[in-house]
């Protein structure tokens, strides 16, 4: 398992994002989840790529605080560590 | 076909579910034939399957036992991919007037019929979500779905509960491809079945007959297959009249 430093989590959630429809440069860390359309039932695939490859289990309550890119990969930054 | 994965039938080494398990074979699916404790009879439903040139895989596993889901699923994908049918059908019953269930008669058919599909289909569903198509079809019944049958209420209201737990996972997945739906049969000719005074439901029964496990599997086909992508969240009843 990879550590979770900034770097890694944002490459790892920038790029799940962008699977998800929303074009690659438009996944900034300001980018609100909103702005990229990117739903609950979205946020929910983010949090089980985070947890498979960092081991940082995302709850429902965790996601609802989150409302930009950003705001996801300083989470699980800080929950890793 | 759906993309590369296999289905899985919970409680399928005899009955309904062994129906379904030969039917989804048959429909060129591999197929985990999973089983608690007759494992004899969960290998002649894989043999029968594999003599009719399908594939299928005989896994062991109690659903009412969290620790057991995650090991079936990993033996099922280590062997077929993932699980992109998953059909809930593993079902017990301990009959009795509700006033007279004792805790562990109700805990137990809630914890096998109700939170083993929960977590079967919490599982299943990651893979289905990645794969953006799935099929989950719950073994609901007329009992606790749509009527009520004296000495039943712990099924009743795990089946009632499955109904429920089933509209409302459709309407969270419906944009990932996946559907998810019940199928509530009648009375059918089942060991489950056997000790229910089944005179006294056929004279009931505008058919005049109970229900072969092949009907239900057949309604399960059809919720599987590609022709049912725009049916989910529903109910499909399978019972010769008998709430018509």
């Amino acid at each position: 398992m990879p550590a979770a430093t900034q770097e890694t989590v944002e490459t790892t959630i920038v790029d799940a994002i962008a699977k998800l429809g929303p074009e690659a440069e438009d996944v900034t860390r300001d980018a609100t989840f909103e702005s990229l359309d990117i739903d609950s039932l979205d946020l929910v695939e983010v949090a089980q790529i985070v947890e498979e490859e960092f081991g940082v289990v995302l709850k429902g309550e965790d996601m609802e605080k989150l409302n930009t890119v950003g705001d996801a990969i300083d989470l699980v930054v800080a929950r890793a560590s | 076909m759906a993309p590369e994965g296999c289905a899985l039938v919970t409680g399928a080494s005899r009955g309904i579910g062994a129906a379904i398990a030969r039917m989804l074979a048959g429909e060129g699916w591999p197929v985990g034939v999973n089983f608690r404790s007759d494992e004899e009879g969960a290998s002649a439903v894989v043999s029968e399957i594999e003599a009719q040139g399908g594939q299928a895989l005989s896994v062991q596993g109690d659903v009412a036992d969290p620790e057991a889901v995650d090991s079936i699923f990993a033996e099922l994908e280590q062997r077929f991919g993932p699980v992109l049918v998953l059909v809930n059908n593993a079902g017990v019953r301990a009959d009795g007037l509700s006033m007279q269930l004792d805790d562990e008669e109700w805990e137990h058919v809630l914890a096998t019929n109700l939170s083993g599909a929960f977590r079967t289909t919490r599982r299943a569903l990651k893979g289905m979500m990645r794969a953006r198509h799935g099929r989950v079809i719950n073994i609901a019944s007329v009992v606790g779905g749509v009527r009520g049958n004296a000495g039943q209420a712990n099924y009743a209201a795990s089946k009632a509960g499955l109904v429920g737990y089933t509209r409302t996972v459709a309407a969270e997945v419906a944009r990932r491809g996946v559907t998810v739906n019940a199928v509530a049969p009648g009375l059918v000719q089942t060991e489950l079945s056997e000790g229910i005074d089944q005179q006294r439901f056929i004279d009931a029964v505008p058919a005049r007959r109970a229900g072969t496990p092949e009907e239900i599997a057949a309604a399960v086909r059809f919720l599987a297959s590609d022709d049912a992508a725009y049916v989910t969240g529903i109910t499909l009843t399978v019972d010769g009249g008998l709430t018509a």
